[in-house]
């Protein structure tokens, strides 16, 4: 009878085991540049908000006769995006035609790449919630146009479906990950890193709501198997590896997301789907779904069996890309600082906190701001600027970096102390009553009271109270 | 009559005012009612009113202009796009189709001052040998009505030899210039893929279209290449070499020039009559002070093979925006000959058979170059036939699909590589049809195979020989 229910308990556990999945998520980004012109002719790539049609011409109506001319500058922003990816860039590179009919694609192809695309084998490192970071690899990045949109309207009481061909042929930045993504948390701040990475780079509004970044998550589930009654450890360890290396068999791609918090969602309802149906003995259908933010789910659009043909081939109305190296090391040399960068910079030139560093790195433009105030400033320690700018909410596009040191200045003369002496205070009061900073640290809140109240009998500025509360904070944390 | 001139012989008696532009439209347009009814050569003629206005402004020009073409009338094939005139490419799906804008090759000859006299009958899209795969009625030889013209530029031949104009503008994607011409005793160049801008010419197959001139004489495809050739913004595989003079390099020596006979296409399947007239031809360019030499082509046979795989590969996806949403009718409007040629070629693209079809074609595609480029090592130029036989009779081909591939054996592994070649007059068989042959050169060697052309016409009289139609 004892000896039954240990069974039934072991075997109770060994379901459970068999219950666990990881979830496996590579994803794909679409990404329009701003390039002046279209990536094939010379119309106008602005066309967000325009009157329809109104920006086409034979090349981009896919014409008779018509043919495409490579942008110049879309190349080298997508070659520049991948660099700042750190991929390769081989030296030689095509177009590719993908074969599909739709209304939305004039000439009944896509010109994209197909096995040979400007930027392979990159890589992005993330930093996640616990601190850790992730690296996330990137399997390519390629360039291809756009499609036109389809409207559909109700015309003199008739249903109808209306094409406006402003956006065909707008270059378009395909960014595709490998499947090295585990959580919707670690597709969130990555999607969050690479959009940072374009406004860095200048090569792209990425404006979710314009449609401008264009995100598709793939998801599939696979088992973790733990050991069972492994016949030794290094037996369990190798077949461990294997299970690790092998991808589902399956995959569910979740078509044109257009924020990240929806992406978020979507996988995280993928996961919930997919874990119900594989606890079910299912095999989720390999297939493509949308995000319904109405109904908060994903609903079936495509499945396998109606997958495309797309019937690739190299375009033969566009010679080859052949690199030489001196132009790649031009291009590479003109890659402005990346968040990365700027982040070191900021923790190693100007001391600032990692925490500060990367709130003020999150926008190139305010890093820009930030380094010229320190540069104006005479007698404001940098983190006192990195504090008025992350705490202040200061509008960087009306308040000139000049004004903004001239009013911290006042601030400072105001309070009659300096940050610099301020600084030197509160450090002293720290050192000295090392009880009370113990007591704060095991979570007395009066013991904080009591440091600002001893700050604040050598200040003597009562306006200083919270900023004073602020610091010691900080430096206790 | 007037368009028996050479373009050279005309711009002289323009400038001397033996006649005037105006005269030579008129002659045109009379020619055009009385012979194109028989031989059924246009799909489109131009409004005379319209020519001769242009006429009259060119004769106002002549005076200081130093265009070559200026005031010289002309045709297009009609895969070529003409703003605000029909354009259909032979096919019911473009019936009605008008275009809001014009190829460059048109363009360039409207800013030399060309007239145009209209748009001209075709294989649809370029698909065929015989200008009888057409919504608009097979074009008829010249030399026998019930004869076929060749293709697919068959209605501009049968212009050019019935002096409904002065020259023409063809499209080459695997013999479509050179065929026809060797059809109708006119002479034709398929250019080097990129010497002429392809834009606004309905495409066949991408990597092997080429646009290129067709006349009565070498020099008169010396005159129009020098107009057309060149650079375009417009289309990326468009050549930056530059244009030489091909008019003046004309009488520059042929002494000591080789040119090769490749034996692989003399062999069976050739008509007796035909490599009769190319070996006297070789006599002739011996005489010029031409070495003549036999050579070895070994992957002739798997010229077809290689066209045919690519050919229709480019053409199904090159047709897939004739879906009659955006203009033009829908794609049931297709001949079968067409829909037979998307179908293999979606076929060679498709998952599964791109690797045993298009892939291996393309591998084949580069031994070609290499092919040539070994054969044109050893000499300047190759001489080969351009028909395996006389012009078909109307319906032969279009009877027997295999029968009409192979009509191109000879034309069809040019175009693949890139290389261009001259097609001349050289002979008549015993039945009063034409024959002609090809002169085969290096990439961008325009100029020596039309001095050698050039050279040939001043021995001989063949390309001035015309039909009397009945």
């Amino acid at each position: 009878m004892n000896k039954n229910c240990l069974s039934a308990q072991v075997e109770k556990l060994e379901i459970e085991n068999f219950c666990m999945f990881e979830s496996i998520i590579g994803l794909e980004i679409h990404v329009e540049l701003k390039t002046k012109s279209k990536m094939f002719c010379g119309c106008a790539a602005d066309f967000f908000g325009k009157e329809p049609n109104s920006h086409c011409c034979p090349v981009c109506l896919g014409l008779p006769g018509a043919l495409p001319v490579p942008n110049k500058k879309a190349i080298e922003w997508c070659v520049m995006l991948g660099m700042a990816l750190d991929c390769q860039i081989p030296e030689f590179s095509k177009f590719d035609r993908k074969n599909y009919f739709y209304p939305d694609l004039p000439k009944g192809y896509q010109i994209s790449q197909y096995d040979q695309p400007l930027c392979i084998n990159g890589k992005l490192k993330i930093t996640l919630p616990d601190g850790k970071e992730k690296i996330i690899k990137i399997r390519r990045v390629h360039l291809e146009e756009d499609t036109g949109k389809l409207l559909h309207a109700e015309i003199n009481g008739k249903k109808s479906t209306l094409i406006d061909f402003n956006r065909s042929g707008v270059p378009l930045v395909e960014i595709v990950t490998e499947p090295d993504i585990r959580s919707s948390e670690e597709a969130r701040i990555f999607l969050k890193k690479l959009h940072q990475i374009i406004r860095y780079l200048s090569i792209s509004d990425a404006d979710m709501e314009k449609g401008s970044m264009r995100l598709e998550p793939n998801i599939s589930l696979r088992e973790i198997k733990n050991q069972k009654s492994p016949a030794s450890p290094s037996e369990a360890g190798r077949a461990k590896i294997k299970i690790d290396e092998e991808l589902p068999k399956y995959k569910v791609e979740v078509k044109n997301i257009n924020s990240f918090a929806f992406a978020k969602k979507a996988i995280d309802f993928e996961i919930k789907r997919q874990s119900e149906l594989l606890s079910k003995g299912e095999t989720p259908q390999q297939e493509t779904r949308g995000w319904n933010e109405k109904q908060q789910m994903t609903t079936s659009q495509r499945s396998k069996e109606e997958a495309h043909d797309y019937r690739y081939f190299p375009e033969p109305d566009i010679p080859p890309i052949c690199w030489n190296k001196e132009t790649l090391n031009k291009l590479r040399k003109n890659l402005p600082p990346l968040p990365d960068n700027i982040i070191k910079k900021l923790i190693k030139t100007y001391k600032l906190s990692l925490y500060d560093s990367t709130i003020i790195a999150d926008n190139s433009a305010v890093a820009d701001y930030f380094e010229k105030c320190v540069s104006l400033a005479k007698n404001i320690p940098a983190k006192t600027i990195a504090n008025w700018l992350i705490n202040k909410k200061i509008d960087i596009k009306n308040l000139s970096p000049d004004n903004l040191v001239k009013k911290i200045a006042q601030s400072q003369q105001d309070s009659g102390i300096t940050d610099d002496e301020l600084y030197k205070i509160i450090r002293n009061i720290i050192q000295n009553y090392p009880k009370a900073v113990s007591d704060y640290k095991s979570g007395k809140e009066s013991a904080l009271m009591f440091l600002v109240g001893m700050v604040m009998r050598e200040v003597k500025n009562s306006s200083l109270a919270d900023k004073i509360k602020l610091i010691i904070k900080e430096q206790l944390s | 009559m007037l368009l028996d001139k050479t373009i050279s012989e005309l711009k002289i008696g323009l400038l001397k005012g033996e006649f005037t532009s105006v005269d030579l439209v008129n002659e045109c347009y009379r020619n055009i009612k009385t012979i194109n009814p028989k031989v059924n050569a246009f799909i489109t003629i131009v409004d005379q009113e319209i020519a001769l206005k242009k006429a009259k402004e060119a004769d106002k020009k002549l005076k200081n202009a130093n265009s070559l073409l200026l005031g010289i009338p002309f045709v297009l094939k009609d895969a070529y796009l003409s703003k605000d005139l029909l354009t259909t490419c032979a096919s019911d799906v473009l019936e009605d189709f008008i275009p809001p804008y014009s190829a460059t090759v048109y363009k360039k000859l409207e800013d030399a001052g060309a007239i145009l006299l209209g748009k001209m009958n075709m294989d649809a899209w370029g698909h065929g040998g015989s200008s009888e795969n057409t919504d608009f009625g097979p074009v008829k030889n010249p030399w026998n009505l019930e004869r076929v013209a060749g293709g697919s530029s068959g209605g501009p031949a049968a212009a050019i030899a019935t002096r409904m104009t002065s020259f023409a503008i063809g499209e080459d994607t695997g013999g479509s210039i050179r065929n026809p011409s060797a059809w109708c005793n006119t002479t034709g160049l398929k250019v080097t893929y990129g010497r002429v801008s392809r834009y606004g010419c309905i495409a066949y197959a991408s990597s092997f279209d080429s646009v290129g001139p067709m006349g009565k004489t070498v020099q008169d495809c010396a005159y129009i290449l020098e107009t057309i050739a060149g650079r375009d913004p417009y289309d990326a595989t468009s050549s930056p070499q530059p244009v030489p003079s091909y008019i003046q390099k004309l009488s520059e020596s042929v002494k000591g020039l080789t040119i090769g006979l490749p034996k692989e296409f003399f062999r069976e399947g050739l008509n007796e009559e035909i490599r009769n007239s190319i070996f006297f031809m070789a006599k002739e360019l011996k005489k010029l002070g031409i070495k003549i030499k036999e050579i070895s082509m070994p992957l002739f046979d798997y010229g077809i093979p290689v066209y045919y795989l690519i050919g229709p590969s480019e053409t199904s996806s090159n047709l897939a925006r004739y879906d009659g949403i955006r203009f033009g009718q829908g794609r049931e409007n297709f001949s079968e000959e067409t829909m037979r040629r998307i179908m293999i070629g979606t076929y060679a693209l498709s998952a599964g058979y791109y690797d045993a079809y298009y892939r291996k074609a393309q591998q084949a595609r580069t031994l070609f170059v290499r092919e040539y480029q070994k054969a044109l090592a050893e000499c300047e130029a190759l001489l080969m036939p351009v028909n395996p036989t006389p012009p078909t009779k109307i319906g032969e081909l279009m009877s027997d699909p295999l029968q009409n591939l192979l009509a191109d054996v000879y034309t069809t592994s040019q175009n693949p590589v890139g290389v261009p070649s001259l097609a001349v007059p050289c002979g008549f068989t015993k039945d009063n049809l034409p024959i002609g042959a090809q002169i085969v050169g290096n990439m961008f060697s325009e100029d020596i195979l039309l001095r050698i052309g050039f050279q040939y016409q001043q021995v001989t009289d063949w390309h001035k020989k015309y039909p009397i139609l009945k």
